[in-house]
């Protein structure tokens, strides 16, 4: 899982590990924190999103890594493992306290995850699972709402809706709502409120939460002319997760070489993002959506034939997941090409009214 | 989208019921929006509407919870007093606002 960064920089770029205190867009200039300054013609910011867990009342504090976990670090995720295995029975809630996060599906496939790992374990029966989210449902779009709302049901995973978490009561192991609801826990997974870079916010270009408001086509940052954010610095609506950021700088590549050379950006961005969900016991299952389509379900990538079918559980997409790691790693990262359009298709989807 | 009648105003609805036009909203549509839905305005709702519309027109989508807080200064639980239960999507429709996107 953890891999040299030396070995994804192309030859003539040159990488610097440092820290940005902030932008001064008049200036064209980036301010680094050693007090060093460097000037751009066109600046692109990546600094993607970042959990933040301070920013929630009570949810850092001596219980953080002991009852209450995220997993999104190295350190958040050996906890968690070591918690989990040594876990004899109990309340498991797993809570997303508000989005974007970063992939959006973690925390829903963290916790069918998690009911696959205690059934194999033989102790089912001793844990209740329930999933705390301040969605109306198990997820955001309607028709894969429904399919994970169904997929928690036939698990018997209790689905506490509309929860916005104020603030987590670690010494009496509870959360409670703006609204006053509270929910117990033995084990805690909470997802933290994700914030971009805070060098966004001291240079002006950034929303509530520190992501570059952009033009959700171009990436353009608002109010300037050379200055693009892209991946999950931006503050798209669509998900924040690698597919999508692989998909928008298909489009972002074509626009950027025509806006360097003074030329109109002609290419928009639809918002396309496709991601496996994990599902445990040996199955998974995809969705394909962009800013307009919520998921649907169909077969993907080839129309009718698969061999991965969207919004259901199959073993065949457990097995496009595993595969994916070698793609990530080979084709994605080092930015060869893959063969999959960055424009979400219809063909073999099948239309709901919804 | 379906036209209906509010008020004696016919005015564009999405499936949802929330308005998708900008223009066709008025302060009385909102008192007649909000008591469908089990509110009497006070000058704290109005507070809060009133920021709604404005920063719409400003940014162009409807502001979440977040920003109802952070950038027009009215804290989050006050919001679940005044809007219960899903105070994202109430505030929305008293606004004449279109349905909070869900970030996916």
């Amino acid at each position: 899982m953890v891999k040299q960064t030396k070995r994804f920089i192309p030859a003539g770029v040159t990488k610097l590990d440092e820290q940005v205190a902030r932008v001064d867009t008049n200036a064209n200039t980036v301010h680094l924190a050693s007090g060093e300054e460097l000037m751009y013609d066109q600046l692109v910011i990546a600094t993607g999103t970042s959990p933040r867990p301070s920013e929630t009342p009570g949810l850092e504090g001596p219980e953080y890594g002991r009852t209450v976990h995220d997993f999104y670090t190295l350190e958040g995720a050996t906890n968690l493992r070591d918690a989990l295995a040594n876990f004899t029975g109990g309340k498991l809630v797993v809570n997303l306290i508000e989005l974007p996060i970063k992939c959006p599906v973690a925390p829903l496939e963290f916790t069918f995850l998690a009911e696959s790992f205690f059934a194999e374990r033989g102790m089912r029966d001793q844990v209740e699972i329930t999933y705390v989210t301040p969605l109306e449902g198990a997820f955001t779009k309607p028709v894969a709402s429904k399919e994970l709302g169904d997929m928690l049901d036939s698990r018997k995973i209790a689905l506490e809706a509309d929860f916005y978490l104020e603030r987590v009561d670690a010494d009496e192991k509870k959360l409670v709502s703006y609204d006053e609801r509270e929910v117990d826990y033995d084990l805690l997974v909470t997802v933290p409120l994700n914030f971009g870079a805070d060098f966004v916010a001291e240079s002006g270009l950034g929303d509530e939460l520190n992501h570059v408001n952009v033009d959700h086509y171009t990436f353009l940052a608002n109010g300037t002319d050379n200055v693009f954010a892209v991946g999950d610095a931006a503050n798209l609506p669509t998900s924040k997760a690698g597919s999508v950021a692989h998909f928008a700088i298909d489009v972002f590549t074509e626009n950027f070489l025509d806006h360097i050379e003074g030329r109109p950006m002609t290419h928009a961005f639809d918002g396309h993002a496709n991601c496996y969900i994990e599902s445990g016991h040996g199955k998974a299952m995809l969705i394909d959506f962009n800013y307009t389509t919520q998921p649907l379900k169909g077969k993907f990538p080839v129309p009718g034939v698969g061999p991965f079918s969207l919004l259901e559980e199959t073993e065949m997409n457990h097995f496009g997941k595993m595969m994916f790691k070698w793609i990530y790693w080979n084709i994605l990262l080092p930015g060869k090409d893959l063969p999959l359009p960055a424009a979400m298709s219809m063909a073999g989807k099948i239309e709901v009214d919804a | 989208m379906a036209v209906t009648t509010i008020a004696g105003a016919d005015i564009h609805v999405d499936d949802d019921g929330f308005m998708t036009e900008y223009d066709e909203w008025s302060e009385d549509l909102a008192g007649e929006l909000a008591r469908a839905i089990g509110i009497e305005l006070t000058d704290a709702h109005w507070k809060v509407i009133t920021f709604l519309r404005e920063d719409y027109k400003e940014q162009g989508e409807t502001a979440t919870l977040r920003r109802v807080t952070t950038a027009g200064g009215i804290p989050t639980k006050e919001l679940f007093q005044l809007f219960p239960k899903k105070p994202a999507r109430k505030m929305a429709y008293v606004s004449g606002l279109p349905k909070p996107v869900g970030c996916v």
